[in-house]
């Protein structure tokens, strides 16, 4: 078919977190342009497979930009050339016939590889379990209308709450910084009146946590939320350090 | 107490006395600044001696200059730290990174400026500081600030060295001047664009009002 | 073995709240003592963990993605009904209870259903407690749309991510429960079969997805919260994960498998563009509340749609349905989508798809807009302009997300759109404690089969996933647990355990061993192919005798020539994938019989044999008005009826006219 493509893809391959990868060189043909970046892998693996070779492990579900499964640096961008989008929305038409694609895994030390483009994100589970959640049983809640919300913060907390936990942000920075994803939970409950009781302990749980994680500081480059395919805004970073200042130095709580 | 060690030891803590002492060193070279363009009142340096003078003895100036020389080296020693402490959070790194979509690179240049800003630092107290504040003190006044200066810049290298040291510091400036904001908390829609406007604008004049000062001295245009 | 639902004794309104109060309990002491199982991380399986947990229970939970937030309810876009009545629109429990069932085309049970829209505002209540930022009005106040099926507006939204926040809600609080130690999440774990010990259901067997090492675990009791399985049409809008395995294992355990035909087929979706597509892509049913679906009034009309003046288009939904329009339940705008582009007036250059035009809404909300901003003599150009940006308020997302897979931008010409597989309705078959016939064994969620007959309504199944979870399990488990309190841990050296784990290790080994020369995809595509021709939106006795003699040539291929590389003990998606087809080929076969056995049409089960004069699904209570239960005997089938009795609901033909 007219306008299909023929690529050089230089993947990172690694056996385990143990070993050492590389990058190795795949050739793919008569890519459609319709096709989306994690199909043109789904062909190359067939092809792999075929071949008998090891396929490529990549991290992926549902494939329509939501679930924040798929995590891939391509060419030097976590989830490639293209602005808020995820790797599995990117589609082929980004891309010209005869480009070499440089496919990387996320890389910070707190996220290490498991196979091939693989990362265990674990450590952000283990920072919301810290302390990004409001502390309410089932069965505890009063009527969902019995607190009004003004629009404007319903709104700026579904703007913070729309991150998809990728880790691009943490990928993008220079630092491996994971302040974009973590102000972002603690800024959605920030928001609400729901989220009060708990503001000043849980920033402080959730930013130890991420500490230990082994995440790096937040310079402020502003890389975190030019590569966020939700467009999280750095705004988010900036009330959660003003929270935990007032946490740490003028609020009475421990 | 355990409150304050807690949020030193921090990643944001740590951040937060970056940006706090970068604040204050900036509110420093405002001061420095507006003394220094005495020179270009072009009367012999008369009115910057005087005010040389005063800086120079003045009790309360003096002992803030040991929370200025504080502050620096909190902010020099915060800054290696952070610098060591985020290399480590990827060891590993990209063999493709295609930094500059998303980010400017003096932003992710703070460490390697500092560094060429901490070189030039050196250089200059060697030039000035320890001159008058030691040497002099010792020596009696046998010359001038006003005089030293003009004697420092007349070497050309002297005058690339601080052109160059400006350079530095006014793409250090250009992105420390608002990520100070944004650390300590301060983002704000409504005031943002402006505290960016200005940083841009102090990185760009104040370090251009330092270069011009031994440049106009070393091509005699002040005398 | 006969069924029985245990469906409570009493009026339908007081069933629920009678039997709650009756549940044995657990004392709390014992409650620590007791071990739940529970696979799968949704809306339901997050929900029961959690709510499990907060009571006491010990509990595991575990997941096949890298984190619990993935599961694939966070794709869910429109909404979650509740019947709240915030609107003063005539909204209560027994209108969502009798849209529910009519929705359903009669094929649910009454109790269940009523239930569902009993608990559905106390859904709502705790996801706002949680945090959750459903859309406001400018008062505060819980905003709601309108969705298919209903003449009420009780849908709650979050912009066109509800599923996503309502999963980040209940992860949230699973997370918090992990993280004080009550729950133990087991992530990138897949469980590949389910012990059984005297009867009941005692533990499973998982696969650690990094090491490959299979795990034992037990529990006082098994919960199913593992999803739906669309899958098994290859295209659909599931995620690429998702699949049947645990309610398979289940099933070929002893518990029976409710209504698997029940599939439904989403009418708003984005086309096929090509052979190397993996997944389809769904745009929103809320979509419908704004844009007029329409094809051409001539066959093969090749024109671009804009330049097709009014008149020489057909509003097809408008035109049949004029009560409901564009807001007919989904099988019945499935049905009429292929119907159109059978009949050749399909668009698009593989013709298999239908227009969805916002231009008229956008016009509508310019006047507005234009009114509003006091602009008296705007032109055409300027009020699309301000419409543009009040649907792309309401939409964006949506629309970018088209714009990102098709390459055409949605605010200047009408969407392309087609019907897929989106959910199913069948699902392993559960008593009113939602538990199956194998004691200890629950199924929750899209799991199971329960609520939404044969035709689920847009925005309910975020409500019965939360609802199973949160407000059904805590109560109904204690009917079961109450009476192992008596019953210590039994140790995973038993040999129920270890028979288990070898009959997976065998298979891994079989499945590694058969070194072929075709992919997994291979034969998932082709199981696809055969069940979307022939179980799919329209199915005759002919096509499904067929489609079940293919499917068993398929199977028979699969096991003497799938190629399955790599080994057993390491990261190996290909041979999870090999797992999932091969039950998945198990599973398509079941699901035609069952089309077959059902000689009547109702909700997205359409017989060819079983229509109106004027094409429209024709039901058949006499003969049909039974849930089918069918029970597993070694690749063979028999089916037990459950019969459906409405006391509460005059049982009609299903008309949206």
């Amino acid at each position: 078919m007219s306008g299909n493509m023929n690529l050089t893809l230089k993947i990172w391959r690694q056996k385990n977190t143990k070993t050492k990868g590389t990058l190795v060189d795949y050739k793919v043909k008569d890519i459609s342009p319709d096709m989306s970046f994690l199909e043109m892998f789904d062909v190359l693996n067939e092809d792999l497979i075929t071949k008998g070779d090891d396929p490529i492990a990549f991290d992926h579900d549902c494939r329509e930009g939501i679930c924040g499964m798929c995590s891939m640096h391509i060419n030097g961008r976590p989830h490639g050339p293209k602005d808020a989008i995820t790797t599995c929305q990117l589609h082929m038409r980004s891309f010209s016939d005869g480009d070499t694609i440089v496919v990387e895994p996320w890389r910070a030390n707190a996220f290490p590889i498991i196979k091939d483009l693989t990362v265990d994100r674990g450590a952000f589970d283990r920072i919301i379990g810290a302390g990004g959640f409001i502390s309410v049983n089932t069965g505890n809640a009063q009527d969902g209308n019995t607190l009004p919300i003004a629009k404007h913060d319903a709104d700026a907390a579904f703007a913070a709450a729309a991150c998809i936990g990728c880790g691009a942000c943490v990928a993008a920075c220079k630092n491996a910084s994971a302040m974009l994803f973590v102000s972002a939970k603690v800024n959605q409950l920030a928001h609400l009146p729901q989220g009060q009781p708990e503001r000043m302990k849980r920033v402080k749980a959730m930013v130890a946590q991420m500490d230990k994680e082994g995440f790096g500081a937040c310079t402020n480059t502003g890389a975190c939320s030019a590569e966020c395919p939700k467009e999280i805004s750095l705004v988010n970073i900036a009330a959660m350090n003003r929270d935990y200042l007032k946490a740490n130095l003028i609020s009475l709580e421990d | 107490m355990a409150a304050l060690t807690f949020i030193l030891k921090s990643s944001i803590g740590n951040k937060i006395i970056m940006g706090l002492t970068g604040l204050f060193l900036i509110v420093f070279l405002m001061v420095h600044c507006f003394v220094n363009s005495m020179i270009f009142m072009n009367d012999g340096g008369v009115l910057f001696n005087e005010a040389a003078e005063f800086m120079g003895n003045n009790v309360l100036i003096r002992t803030m200059e040991i929370g200025l020389f504080a502050g620096l080296f909190i902010h020099i020693f915060q800054g290696l730290n952070l610098m060591i402490k985020n290399r480590k959070a990827r060891t590993i790194g990209y063999s493709v990174q295609n930094g500059n979509v998303s980010s400017k690179w003096y932003s992710r240049s703070m460490g390697l400026l500092g560094t060429l800003l901490l070189v030039f630092l050196i250089i200059h107290l060697r030039h000035f500081w320890y001159v008058s504040r030691l040497t002099n003190e010792i020596t009696g006044h046998s010359s001038t600030m006003f005089d030293e200066m003009k004697e420092v810049f007349a070497n050309l290298w002297v005058v690339i060295v601080y052109v160059l040291g400006m350079i530095s510091l006014s793409y250090h400036l250009m992105h420390g001047f608002q990520s100070s904001f944004q650390t300590m908390g301060w983002n704000h829609n409504k005031y943002t664009p402006a505290i960016k406007m200005i940083g841009f604008w102090f990185s760009v004049i104040v370090p251009l009002i330092f270069a011009s000062m031994p440049i106009a001295l070393h091509l005699g245009l002040i005398k | 073995m006969p069924i029985n639902s245990n469906i409570p004794e009493g009026q339908l309104e007081d069933k629920w709240t009678k039997y709650k109060s009756t549940i044995p309990l657990v004392n709390p002491a014992n409650k620590r003592s007791l071990e739940i199982l529970v696979v799968g991380s949704g809306l339901a399986g997050a929900a029961a963990a959690t709510s499990l947990a907060e009571l006491g229970y010990k509990v595991k939970c575990f997941c096949f993605q890298d984190s619990p937030r993935r599961a694939h309810s966070i794709a869910a876009q429109g909404g979650i009904n509740a019947a709240k009545n915030y609107q003063n629109d005539g909204d209560s429990v027994y209108r969502l209870f009798y849209d529910t069932i009519k929705g359903g085309d009669y094929r649910a049970r009454e109790a269940n259903v009523y239930r569902l829209a009993e608990i559905s505002p106390n859904i709502i209540d705790q996801c706002v407690a949680q945090g959750v930022p459903f859309a406001r009005e400018y008062g505060g106040m819980l905003s709601n749309r309108s969705f298919g099926g209903t003449q009420v507006q009780r849908t709650f939204y979050a912009a066109g991510q509800t599923g996503q926040q309502l999963l980040l809600g209940a992860y949230s609080a699973l997370e918090r429960q992990v993280g004080m130690g009550s729950v133990e999440m087991l992530s990138r774990h897949e469980m590949l079969e389910v012990v059984v010990i005297e009867g009941k259901a005692r533990g499973i067997i998982a696969r650690n997805l990094i090491t490959g090492e299979l795990e034992r675990h037990f529990g006082h009791a098994v919960l199913l919260c593992s999803g739906g399985y669309g899958n098994v049409f290859y295209l659909s809008t599931n995620a690429m994960g998702s699949n049947a395995t645990a309610i398979w294992k289940a099933h070929k355990k002893g518990a029976y498998f409710g209504n698997p035909c029940f599939t439904q087929i989403h009418p708003t979706c984005i086309p096929v563009s090509g052979d190397h597509q993996s997944k389809l892509t769904l745009m929103s049913e809320s979509l419908r509340n704004d844009g007029r679906i329409w094809v051409p009034a001539k066959a093969g009309d090749t024109r671009n749609p804009i330049d097709i003046p009014e008149i020489e288009r057909d509003y097809y939904l408008e035109r049949r349905y004029p009560a409901f329009g564009n807001l007919v339940p989904r099988d019945v705008a499935s049905r009429a989508a292929k119907e159109r582009c059978d009949a050749g007036f399909g668009v698009g250059n593989s013709k298999m798809a239908v227009y969805l035009d916002f231009k008229f809404n956008m016009m509508r909300y310019g006047k507005v807009e234009a009114t509003k901003q006091g602009l008296t003599n705007a032109q055409d150009s300027e009020i699309l302009a301000l419409g543009k940006e009040v649907v792309k308020e309401k939409y964006g997302n949506l629309f970018d997300m088209y714009q990102q897979i098709t390459g055409e931008n949605p605010y200047e010409s009408p969407m392309r759109i087609y019907p897929a597989v989106h959910y199913t309705m069948g699902g392993l078959w559960v008593d009113y404690n939602l538990m199956t016939n194998v004691p200890g064994m629950y199924a929750l969620g899209e799991a199971n089969f329960s609520d939404h007959g044969a035709n689920r309504l847009g925005a309910s199944a975020l409500m019965q996933g939360l609802a199973d979870g949160y407000f059904v399990i805590p109560y109904t488990i204690g009917a079961y647990l109450s009476k192992e309190i008596a019953t210590k841990a039994i140790s995973t050296d038993h040999e129920a355990f270890v028979d288990a784990e070898n009959a997976v290790k065998e298979r891994l080994t079989k499945l590694l061993s058969i070194n072929g020369n075709k992919t997994v995809d291979h034969f998932h595509k082709r199981l696809g192919k055969v069940m979307w021709d022939k179980c799919g939106m329209a199915r005759n006795a002919e096509g499904l005798k067929e489609a079940i003699i293919e499917i068993q040539a398929i199977r028979a291929d699969f096991w003497s020539h799938v190629r399955v590389p790599g080994a057993s003990d390491e990261l190996n998606p290909e041979l999870e994938k090999a797992g999932r087809v091969a039950d998945f080929i198990e599973l398509g076969e079941l699901m035609c019989m069952d089309a077959l056995a059902r000689n009547e049409s109702c909700g997205g089960h359409f017989r060819e044999e079983s229509q109106t004069e004027e094409g429209e699904a024709k039901r058949d209570d006499e003969n049909y008005s039974y849930v089918a239960a069918w029970e597993y005997n070694n690749m063979n089938w028999q089916m037990q009826k459950e019969d459906l009795k409405f006391d509460n609901i005059k049982i009609a033909q299903r008309s949206y006219k």
